[in-house]
């Protein structure tokens, strides 16, 4: 983060409010301090992400006293988009991807700071720490620089880009012990509680708010849950699970017997399909 | 587990695990893929959801009738699943009860040595796979030299496919002697020879029935137990400033990470370049300050004196400070595509410092199947070779086998900004240490005044027939005729002298542009107005001129004159000769020509008359006050 931070002229930390941002933030906390960190946090907002989330990212920025920039794509929302008539691949394109993509440019950003981990799924595996994207914000998997040691190369021309991911190789326990270890906050999402819950397909949505219509049949229903990966409501499935704290969600972790982003609707889109989002510039 | 207890206590254990990061290397097909697959399912680090996938994909892609085929677990990107190949690093987790553990996968594809250097620079175990059906190969030889190369000293052998020569101990006992005939020469510390099958699981987790005749440890068992003695907290303190941090005028700290040793509140530090010499009066960090920390561990260090220090600087005991030199020796491995040229200047880029930084001498490049050393005068994709190189200014560095945060270096293409090599410093020379710069009593400032000038570069660059040398030599007679102190270097005749044993080739005119800017600033340092003219086709080698001396003392002059005037010009019927095949490596024929992108002047020989053309260079250096 340092390196970013000594030589790049206008970077961003990208601040998706998830229990990975929360660690990437508090990481960037104790780089420099005493200093605060010096760059803001960038929230690309699809306007349906949990009201829990976006009360706890004002919360947090104003509690470390940090700017926060939020990014809505008006286009989508002129369009219409949302995930439920649009589908997630198009909702999370035009939402997530195109909007990121606005925002880097409408600021000018030349590093952007992201929560991923080489864990999570297969084509991040490959994923630099320093990950060079061209002006398009293309990310060509070929044509990525070598790192090798801690040397990274942070050289780039005007106009292209550098995301950089500090918790490549973090893996999901590692961030639990970490949240429990150093007592990082979270949005309450994580932990159990009853909430207002349809099932659909097989997956537990929350109902968050009146925009999600229920179809013929469908009742929403209190339920004991949590999550273990938080996203666009209607894209997010609960657990059930009575873990309240953080020891009881690590000691979860420890028995989980699925991957987190399981209940991410948009990975089973089809195959490889992570690897097309990022060629388009997702993070 | 669900008491509390039990969670501390495995919290407790995860904390004391010890960490190891090994790289998976070998040919195409030799199971690196499926080995690592094996362990991620071996090791039950799967999820379920992750298990039903690869239950389906190995049905549409496996390669293993209906077995589950557990290479498609670690293979991502798409490409390279439809050609089968694995061609990135990827990085794995996994973790036992002892160990946690990072593997890189890297390729076995010839083309992607670099991947694989990439892999072991921040490994401290290589696991060579071998087929067994095939031996050792020449691939083989090379994965285990570059492992040994970046500094890998512990090897597990992993002869695999074992199920496919019926378990024959008498092939294992071959290959392991193969590689032992060639690998004692590259200094491992321990090589461990198991074998496997990573399709079936022999001999991965557990002792397998079907090998009794070997009596050594199951892979993983030798991975959770081997100690790969990474001692850096045992070595001389390295800190590379990362970062300045200036809050606010009260506080002025350090911050980075220690990359080898310790430091305790109240130890005398020096830096490493100036050699300023001061002590830490803090360690501070969010949780509070320390009263010690070790290497690893991210701080911001408070000195207790005002010493000037910057980004790039190393803090050190000043008993063991590294050397700070401007010439030192290292192996090179070549990693782009375009071929290295030595005198070329690079960006260099160690720790947390970048310099510019040429190659001076390229001794030898290494056959990495026989370990020969050949003569050479580049470096190839892949290649290794051993050189010297020299810096713009002095860095501090050490040895990549004392430290290999502090030893160990990328080099950067200046206009690509492509990473194309890296690099481990062998040595520095003693030359420069003991080579100081002669303090002279007249400078470069009295000798100018005493001429009444600035004195300056006018570097000509343009197409061969631009109208260069006529120009140059026009504004030459103009200054002369002023009263001016000038000199004139042109590319034709400086070929007669000093460049005599230059050719034409790329790497030759890189070095006939080092000469020619060299020349030049020990010109401008005697006060003169130098005019250069040179076809000097590269962008690089002008910026290496241009960087070679002061600010406001180059102004490159582009002679746009297109290829087809020059041609129609011809004046020294060259144009006909090479079109002819007569002159091979001719700029615009066969050779390329880099026009300026941000030349001081651009004038047009094609709509103005030379004479013309060298008064409005003239009016030039008035306006600017080069000339009064």
């Amino acid at each position: 983060m340092r390196e970013v931070a000594a030589e790049f002229a206008n970077p961003v930390m990208l601040y998706s409010i998830g229990k990975d941002s929360s660690v990437m933030l508090h990481l960037a906390m104790k780089a420099f301090y005493p200093a605060k960190p010096p760059f803001p946090l960038l929230h690309v907002d699809t306007t349906w992400k949990f009201r829990e989330m976006i009360q706890f990212r004002d919360e947090t920025a104003k509690r470390l006293g940090l700017k926060l920039l939020v990014h809505v794509n008006e286009d989508g929302i002129k369009r219409g988009i949302n995930p439920f008539d649009s589908g997630s691949a198009l909702h999370t394109q035009v939402m997530k991807t195109e909007a990121l993509k606005q925002a880097l440019d409408k600021y000018g950003f030349d590093a952007a700071f992201g929560g991923a981990r080489r864990d999570e799924e297969k084509s991040r595996a490959k994923e630099r720490i320093f990950s060079f994207r061209t002006a398009t914000h293309a990310w060509d998997p070929k044509n990525q620089r070598p790192e090798l040691w801690r040397v990274y190369n942070t050289r780039i021309n005007k106009s292209e880009s550098i995301r950089v991911f500090p918790l490549s190789n973090w893996t999901e326990l590692d961030i639990w012990q970490y949240i429990l270890a150093e007592n990082i906050p979270i949005v309450p999402l994580y932990f159990a509680k009853q909430r207002p819950i349809v099932e659909r397909d097989g997956t537990l949505i929350m109902r968050d708010d009146e925009r999600m219509k229920l179809l013929p049949g469908e009742k929403a229903l209190d339920k004991l849950v949590r999550f273990r990966t938080l996203g666009c409501y209607p894209l997010t499935g609960a657990i059930e699970s009575d873990a309240d704290t953080l020891e009881g969600i690590v000691t979860e972790m420890f028995t989980a017997r699925t991957s987190e982003r399981q209940g991410r609707l948009i990975d089973s889109d089809e195959k490889s399909s992570m690897e097309k989002k990022k060629k388009e510039g997702y993070f | 587990m669900n008491a509390p207890s039990d969670l501390k206590k495995f919290l407790a254990a995860q904390e004391k695990k010890s960490l190891l990061r090994f790289l998976t290397c070998g040919s195409v097909d030799d199971g690196k893929s499926t080995l690592i697959g094996r362990l991620l399912y071996d090791t039950k680090l799967l999820f379920e959801d992750h298990l039903s996938a690869l239950e389906k994909d190995s049905k549409k892609f496996g390669t293993t009738g209906d077995d589950i085929d557990f290479a498609l677990l670690v293979d991502g990107l798409e490409a390279e699943r439809e050609q089968g190949i694995t061609i990135d690093v990827a990085y794995r987790f996994f973790a036992t009860e002892r160990r946690k553990f990072i593997v890189a996968d890297t390729p076995g594809h010839e083309q992607y040595t670099r991947n694989m250097a990439t892999g072991a620079s921040n490994s401290d175990l290589a696991v060579i796979l071998i087929d067994a059906r095939k031996g050792v190969l020449t691939q083989t030889k090379r994965h285990a030299y570059i492992a040994s190369l970046l500094g890998i000293r512990h090897v597990l052998l992993a002869v695999n496919k074992i199920d496919l020569v019926d378990y024959a101990q008498t092939t294992f006992d071959h290959i392991v002697q193969d590689f032992a005939d060639f690998s004692q020469r590259l200094g491992f510390a321990s090589v461990m020879p198991v074998p496997i099958s990573a399709r079936y699981g022999d001999n991965v987790i557990a002792a397998s029935a079907r090998t009794p005749w070997y009596k050594g440890p199951s892979l993983l068992a030798h991975l959770e137990t081997v100690d790969v003695d990474t001692d850096v907290v045992g070595k001389p303190l390295r800190f590379p400033v990362q970062w300045v941090n200036r809050p606010n005028l009260d506080f002025r700290g350090f911050s980075g990470t220690i990359v080898g040793g310790r430091v305790r509140k109240g130890d005398a530090v020096a830096v490493a370049k100036s050699g300023r010499k001061s002590s830490i009066k803090r360690i501070v960090t969010m949780e509070g300050d320390l009263d010690e920390a070790v290497a690893g561990a991210a701080v911001t260090l408070v000195l207790a004196d005002e010493v000037d220090i910057s980004r790039g600087d190393i803090l050190c005991t000043p008993e063991e400070r590294p050397e700070v030199s401007e010439q030192f020796a290292a192996h090179l491995l070549w990693m782009a595509e375009d071929e290295l040229l030595p005198g070329r200047q690079y960006l260099m880029k160690v720790a947390s410092a970048t310099v510019p930084v040429q190659i001076t001498t390229l001794k030898h490049k290494i056959d990495v199947n026989t370990f020969d050393q050949l003569a050479a005068k580049t470096l190839h994709l892949n290649e290794v070779g051993y050189a010297n190189f020299a810096t713009t200014q002095p860095i501090a560095l050490d040895a990549y086998h004392d430290n290999r945060d502090t030893g160990g270096f990328i080099l950067i293409d200046r206009f690509t900004n492509a990473t194309v090599g890296a690099g481990m410093i062998d040595f520095s020379l003693r030359r420069a240490t003991n080579v100081h710069w002669q303090a002279l009593d007249v400078g470069k400032q009295s000798r100018a005044e005493q001429k009444g000038q600035k004195p300056t570069v006018l570097w000509f660059t343009g197409l061969s027939g631009s109208g260069k040398s006529t120009i140059a030599n026009l504004v030459e007679r103009a200054l002369f005729a002023e009263g001016r102190h000038t000199y004139l270097l042109d590319g034709d005749n400086v070929r007669h002298g000093l460049n005599r044993d230059l050719g034409f080739t790329d790497a030759d005119r890189v070095e006939n542009i080092r000469r020619v800017g060299e020349a030049a600033k020990l010109f401008v340092d005697a006060g003169l107005i130098v005019l250069v003219s040179f076809i000097s086709p590269f962008r690089s080698e002008r910026r290496m001129a241009r960087e070679l001396v002061g600010e406001g003392e180059f102004i490159e002059v582009f002679v746009d004159t297109p290829i087809e005037v020059c041609m129609q010009r011809d004046p020294k019927g060259l144009y006909k000769k090479a079109k002819a095949g007569e002159i091979k490596n001719f700029t615009g024929i066969d050779s390329p020509y880099e026009a300026p992108e941000h030349a001081e002047l651009t004038i047009d020989t094609t709509t103005a008359e030379p004479a013309e053309l060298a008064a409005g260079i003239v009016r030039y250096l008035r306006d600017k006050g080069y000339v009064a």
